[in-house]
């Protein structure tokens, strides 16, 4: 059977909506494969607007790693704006692959990658479009397998009922292991219909499908138990971890779009998870442990990275880059390399620490020294203490005030607001901070033309972290901070000139923090705010938070209980959580001896460097700690623009 | 004091190119700044070895100009690069046609010679032609020639500033009708003037004067960009650059 193209239908329909290019594909490095030569087909979404979708490193790494199968196709597919959503509504296209135009109806399987729960309203709007039923029940062996990724896929609970199997954790074996089961079961003649294809990938590891398991709620509203409904699915279901990034070396050929989007730069992920033991820190808990690539790996992905996609700037990506092993060489290295050649190297917010700043001027010896970003998180020590990222003020001050001195201009500083435990004199002290920081390195750099700049947003509990047993703060509370906060700043304005302060208000994290830590109860909510209207809900022009009160209020009543029961109710430690039958390896006793240390202000080390401090990922998952060095050194290479 | 970078400053333009190249097929939706990204990243690629201006934030030595509407396909757009080291034109022309995604295609790289004058001043009118799917051939004729007896039709126009009446008449040179497989097309030379009359803007002159109202969206393509000849059509802009290259590099020049 071929599919035919859509493009012919959708062309009329560009001419009409706002920047037509991000639907058209033909990206440098794009695929298109014949649909026919292959035996399964996945369609791959990113569920937010292609600006913000195009660059995503894990959907480019699935997209090259099915590719390179002889029996597959992956082709993506991302947020259509209400523009065109519309126009497709009334010409009958439906949802479409960028890459040929494909429906995304007849796909074997979407894949939806989730870094944020903010996205669930558009997966619904994409099934809609694509003429899904909604519904995973409600659907037949002609529609595509619903599979969601990412990060927010640990608790996918609330999108239960609309995706069909949840993967957890890393994503680039685990494809290939439903490939194959997909592959075989169409061969065979789809045996046993739909649900024993799901049956047949619930024993995939890591493949987690909802449908098999079953929820009963006590009467104060918490969950009794979640119990399988069938012997042969696992009965807790472990996420999967990739042990060696240097046998994973994707993307190889990075998507360069012609449209612009968010990360006008190439990205190598240089290592990931991360043991620093942030207690906020999600990505931090679930990527455990650390396994780095090596400075040879990195040094090859960079030069193959650059001559694909003609970008001026690479990325070396990871969740605290600084943390290498090999950092320090790496950058002088790759410096070396690169030296006369218009080609920039940056690191994503560091650590305060002031060896980055050695790090950075190394990396920008070439460019422009412009801004630099450190995330302190907390204002004070004391609650630095509480979410263990201990950084003493001194230490601070005297960071951001070496980069002023070596000509930076500009620095940034990320915290959140709403900790666990904060009072409003946690907050103040940012103010406090921001203006020693200019007083200081007004001093250092002999110029007033230096800026800070405070970026700050509210904190949002989410799964697996010791936090997932905490109270959120009210919006209100975030708001009556940030605008104390903000006050202070702007107390002295011969100082709080130097210095910028953005925000978030607290509205949006209240609904992050509902589907962050909901139950499959939540599910309702988000079908009633799409239904009223709701989509790109990451979008402060889009989003609506009274659309998402009333559907809360109104949808959750029949259960007895509410927005705020899922958000400002602070847990007790046997709760049965949403996700307790989710492994992320994480021992749940040990996350929640973490959480009583963060109450008594006690900090943890890093088990690179200290030993293990025993939080369960290792033995329960059969991994180690991959780090170097390796002592090895970069090649030299001729590179390209020189 | 004004800070300067440490280090040499960047190596010289020594070489200049002109090039010229199209937007077809689905990349007609790519807007000027996407075509700027596209191209200098496909010079990179290609290892074109550009010149860089000096400063902080170096940029590389590329002129833009008179760039199609996003949405609007192009057989001649053109732009200019300046060079640290000298390249065989047609080598560069081959090099960067490979990197680049198919749609948008180098057709010709000449190198400017000194003296030969500015190229942005070379592209003063296009030649469009525009697919009218589902119009009537005869009731396109009777409009354009209600258009064309207007001494002026003013259209609104969408700028910075809001809206502004512009005089889509004055801009056109000339207009005719042909009809080829079936469908209405409106050939029409446009002197580029500020604001510049679009495509869209010529369908709108159309509408006010005869209530032409296409079924389905227009598909305009820039057949030709270049000075106005005296016959009225579009001249080569690159012609100049070649017979100056020519004679520099062929045989002696005849006096």
């Amino acid at each position: 059977m071929t599919v035919e193209s859509l493009y012919p239908r959708l062309e009329p329909l560009l001419a009409q909506v706002q920047k037509p290019i991000q639907y058209v594909g033909g990206e440098l490095n794009a695929q298109v494969k014949p649909w026919d030569d292959v035996a399964v087909h996945w369609a791959l979404m990113y569920p937010d607007a292609y600006e913000v979708g195009l660059p995503n490193q894990g959907l480019m790494i699935l997209y090259e790693v099915l590719n390179e199968r002889p029996d597959a196709l992956a082709e993506r597919t991302y947020a259509v704006w209400p523009d065109l959503a519309g126009l497709m509504r009334e010409h009958g296209v439906g949802q479409f692959t960028v890459d040929a135009h494909r429906p995304v109806r007849e796909f074997d399987l979407l894949g939806v990658s989730f870094a944020t729960e903010l996205g669930y309203t558009n997966l619904l709007e994409a099934l809609d479009l694509a003429g899904v039923p909604l519904h995973a029940v409600d659907r037949d062996e002609s529609h595509p397998v619903v599979v969601a990724g990412g990060h927010a896929a640990f608790n996918p609970e609330p999108v239960s009922d609309f995706v069909d199997c949840a993967v957890l954790g890393d994503g680039e074996q685990v494809v290939g292991d439903m490939t194959d089961v997909v592959a075989a079961w169409k061969e065979q003649g789809r045996p046993g219909g739909r649900v024993e294809l799901l049956a047949r990938l619930a024993r995939v590891d890591g493949v987690y499908v909802p449908r098999f398991y079953g929820v009963s709620y006590a009467a104060d509203g918490t969950i009794a138990e979640v119990r399988r409904t069938r012997d042969d699915v696992p009965a807790k279901v472990a996420k999967r971890t990739v042990m060696d990034l240097d046998e994973w070396p994707y993307p190889k050929q990075p998507l360069v779009p012609l449209a612009e989007s968010v990360h006008e730069r190439m990205s190598v992920e240089i290592f990931r998870g991360c043991t620093r033991g942030c207690r906020f820190c999600q990505a931090g808990m679930i990527t455990r442990p650390v396994r780095e690539r090596t400075i040879t790996g990195i040094g090859s992905m960079v030069d193959a990275g650059l001559k694909a996609t003609g970008y001026e700037e690479v990325g070396l990506l990871s969740l605290s880059s600084a943390d290498h092993s090999e950092i320090g060489q790496l950058a002088k290295e790759l410096a070396d390399r690169y030296e006369g050649t218009n080609t920039g190297l940056s690191l994503p917010s560091t650590r305060v620490d002031a060896f980055n700043v050695t790090l950075a001027n190394e990396l920008s010896r070439n460019g422009r020294r412009s801004g630099l970003t450190f995330a302190p998180e907390g204002g004070s020590e004391r609650i630095r203490r509480v979410i263990n990222k201990t950084v003493s003020k001194e230490d601070l001050v005297r960071t951001v005030t070496t980069a002023y001195a070596n000509g930076w201009r500009q620095v940034k500083l990320y915290f959140m607001c709403g900790l666990p435990t904060e009072t409003d004199e946690d907050v103040l002290e940012i103010a406090e901070l921001a203006v020693e920081v200019i007083r200081a390195g007004r001093e250092a750099s002999g110029s007033k033309d230096i800026r800070c700049t405070v970026s700050i947003g509210g904190f949002v509990p989410k799964p697996h972290t010791p936090f997932q047993w905490a109270a959120q703060a009210s919006a209100e509370t975030i708001d009556h901070r940030l605008k104390i906060l903000r006050e202070a700043i702007n107390a002295d304005r011969r100082i709080g000139r130097s210095i910028g302060l953005r925000y978030h208000d607290g509205k949006p994290g209240v609904i992050e923090g509902l589907l962050s830590r909901g139950d499959r109860r939540v599910g309702r909510v988000i079908e009633r705010v799409w239904r009223d209207g709701g989509h790109f809900d990451g979008w402060s022009e889009h989003f609506s938070y009274q659309r998402w009160v009333t559907a809360a209020a109104e949808e959750l009543a029949a259960f007895g209980v509410d927005l705020d029961w899922y958000t400002t109710r602070e847990r007790t430690e046997h709760e049965v959580l949403p996700w307790d039958h989710l492994d992320s390896g994480l021992d749940k006793e040990w996350l929640w001896d973490d959480w009583q240390d963060a109450i008594s202000e006690d900090e943890v080390g890093d088990c690179r460097w200290t030993g293990c401090y025993d939080c369960g990922v290792c033995p329960t998952m059969g991994t180690d700690i991959q780090i170097g060095p390796t002592g090895r050194s970069l090649l030299p290479l001729t590179p390209v623009g020189r | 004091m004004a800070r300067t970078p440490d280090g040499p400053p960047p190596p010289p333009t020594v070489q200049k190119l002109r090039l010229r190249y199209t937007k077809r097929g689905p990349l007609r939706f790519a807007s000027h700044r996407d075509l700027a990204r596209a191209l200098e990243r496909a010079l990179r690629r290609a290892q074109v070895p550009m010149a860089f201006s000096a400063g902080f934030s170096p940029h590389p030595k590329i002129s833009y100009m008179g760039a199609a509407p996003t949405g609007a396909a192009s057989e001649a757009e053109y732009f200019e690069i300046g060079l640290s080291a000298r390249r065989d034109p047609e080598q560069v022309r081959a090099a960067l046609d490979a990197s680049l995604p198919p749609g948008i295609d180098v057709l010709e790289c000449v190198e400017a010679v000194e003296g030969s004058g500015s190229l942005a001043d070379r592209l003063d009118a296009t030649r469009w032609r525009i697919d009218l799917p589902g119009v009537d051939a005869d009731e396109l004729s009777a409009a354009v020639q209600a258009f064309l007896a207007q001494e002026v039709v003013l259209v609104a126009k969408r700028t910075k500033n809001g809206t502004k009446d512009v005089d889509a008449r004055e801009a056109v040179v000339s207009a005719a009708v042909a009809v080829e497989a079936g469908c209405a097309i409106l050939l029409v030379v446009v002197r580029q003037l500020t604001p510049t009359v679009r495509p869209d803007d010529v369908m709108a002159a159309l509408a006010a004067v005869a209530d032409l109202h296409p079924p389905l969206p227009a598909r305009a393509v820039r057949e030709a960009q270049g000075r106005l000849d005296d016959s009225g059509d579009v001249a080569d802009p690159l012609g100049p650059d070649r017979v100056a290259s020519s004679r520099c590099q062929g045989e002696p020049a005849q006096v």
